[in-house]
């Protein structure tokens, strides 16, 4: 073979297993589409579900899911850029910071379920919070934290060192410099990590099993302190534990749950283009 | 015999100073040197020779460089910068500094020469004009910006962004301006104007400067020092130095036959 031939061999490979990954997305989307599409209108996005679930729609579980995201967002937001700000910009390189890192990876590791269960031990036992959208949105929240953390640092590292050190040469402190100058440029990373994390958040049905989840709840929830119906556990519900089930119920639900991740994570991409456009160096 | 009025107190005064990297290089060793208030000094000495540790040192930029070791003392006014309680953000306000490349901020013109001002406190929005104004026109940029204040920095070029950087420094109104090969990456009309900025600047302002070349450092000088491989070589007035120089290696340098 000649070196022109194995060239062409090798682009001809790499094209055809790239064009691999494209048709399982396209598959499963355009599955859930077809199947969901006709199920999906006002009503089912309005109305609580009726007879047992096998009719009228989904919309305590589609609340319940954004009010869980919202509760996500609020316990990982302060703690996430938080402890990014503290590695990327206060810590050294020691043992201790090392110690830090490591463990953030590894919560990253950490199966869902067993989330899910230090929820229900911690949370709901524990702090007596019982089944509520508290012990749920603590438990998200902890698991999003890895995400959060690693993307914001990585968006606050990213700001060029050159301004750090102008603006602490024009006797700036240190808190100042990072206010005006690191924080604002590294926003649209730090968002892009926020999003992507609640998006994976509002899809995973393990961490709410045991800690917030309700199997039916006709009435929505009046406190934090209630229990809540949410989509992916709902999903779950509906495809294995109600017998006669209409598929089209099944899709529509899913439809809608992949509608939304999906939505979170293509907003993410765009303010993250829209604001790196606006910049100027 | 005529009495020689005695040398006005040192601006700055270095002694014995030691400087070592996290790596091991000693950038700096043994340095002893008087600043004079109201004067341009100059630094010069090939690369590497430790011209810019010393810079940093001086509003202690270097403080943001981790594992260092350092040892000696540099007095400003008389007292030393490298005191415990001493206020660095107070001592980098006094002592204003000017990169090698142009280093706007992102943001407008008038954002860029306000933010040391509203950091260290200032809320009178007439008083930053005013303070916009005057360093500006002290930089020599008041006419060529005046009209788009509210422009991004950015938009500036290379040699206006230059001059923004200085009066973003003069508009802190420090005591010091240090300027870190100010003019690297300007053509020779924009040097010039720069030039002509510091000679009039240095009947306020004490003025620290590495040079780009041997021939700008004699040029703008009143006094110089050389330094070489972290040593100083020597100091004096610029007349002396670059005219009858005590050390050969200053000579040999300041002919052009290394460095």
């Amino acid at each position: 073979m000649t070196r022109q031939q194995s060239h062409t061999l090798a682009v001809r490979a790499i094209t055809a297993v790239s064009v691999l990954v494209i048709v399982p997305i396209l598959l499963v989307i355009g599955y859930v589409v077809a199947h969901g599409i006709g199920t999906v209108d006002w009503t089912f996005l309005t109305q609580p579900p009726r007879d047992g679930m096998r009719a009228g729609g989904i919309m305590p579980a589609l609340l319940g899911t954004l009010v869980l995201a919202a509760g996500t967002a609020v316990v990982t937001l302060p703690a996430g850029i938080g402890a990014a700000i503290f590695l990327a910009e206060y810590a050294g390189d020691n043992r201790m910071t090392r110690a830090v890192r490591l463990a953030i990876v590894n919560l990253a590791g950490i199966p869902s379920i067993v989330y899910g269960l230090f929820g229900l031990g911690a949370f709901v036992l524990f702090l007596r919070f019982g089944t509520s959208i508290v012990a749920g949105a603590l438990t998200l929240g902890i698991m999003t934290l890895p995400v959060v953390i690693s993307t914001a640092e990585e968006a606050i590292r990213a700001v060029p060192d050159q301004f750090r050190t102008v603006s602490l040469s024009l006797g700036a402190t240190r808190w100042q410099t990072i206010r005006h100058h690191v924080l604002p440029h590294a926003l649209p990373g730090i968002l892009t990590g926020i999003i992507l994390g609640l998006g994976r958040a509002a899809g995973e049905t393990a961490p709410i099993l045991f800690t917030v989840a309700a199997f039916y709840l006709p009435e929505l929830p009046r406190s934090i302190f209630d229990q809540t119906m949410a989509l992916p556990y709902h999903l779950y519900v509906i495809s294995t534990q109600v017998p006669g089930m209409p598929l089209g119920m099944q899709y529509g639900t899913a439809l809608v749950l992949l509608l939304l991740v999906l939505s979170m994570t293509l907003s993410a991409t765009l303010i993250r283009t829209r604001m790196r456009r606006r910049r100027e160096w | 015999m005529t009495a020689v009025p005695p040398p006005p107190a040192p601006a700055i005064a270095i002694r014995q100073l030691f400087f070592t990297y996290a790596d091991g290089t000693e950038a700096l060793r043994d340095i002893s040197v008087d600043i004079a208030p109201r004067q341009l000094f100059v630094l010069f000495g090939p690369a590497r020779a430790g011209k810019t540790t010393l810079l940093r040192l001086l509003n202690r930029l270097s403080d943001l460089i981790g594992g260092t070791r350092q040892q000696g003392h540099v007095r400003f006014n008389g007292a030393d910068i490298f005191e415990r309680g001493v206020d660095v953000t107070d001592l980098r306000r006094r002592i204003g500094m000017v990169f090698a490349m142009p280093t706007p901020l992102p943001g407008s013109i008038r954002s860029n020469l306000t933010f040391g001002l509203r950091m260290a406190g200032m809320r009178d929005a007439a008083a930053l004009e005013a303070r916009v104004e005057q360093s500006l026109r002290q930089a020599a940029l008041w006419d060529e910006v005046k009209d788009r204040l509210e422009s991004s920095a950015f938009a500036l070029s290379g040699g206006q962004q230059q001059r923004l950087c200085l009066a973003r420094s003069l508009a802190l109104e420090p005591e010091v301006i240090i300027l870190d090969n100010p003019t690297s990456g300007l053509d020779p009309l924009s040097t010039a104007a720069v030039e002509e900025s510091l000679d009039a600047l240095k009947q306020r302002y004490t003025i620290i400067m590495v040079p780009h070349s041997v021939q700008q450092a004699a040029r703008v000088a009143d006094s110089a020092a050389f330094l070489l491989d972290g040593e100083l070589v020597e100091a004096g007035p610029a007349r002396e130095l670059f005219v009858n120089p005590r050390h050969k290696r200053t000579e040999d340098y300041i002919s052009g036959r290394f460095g």
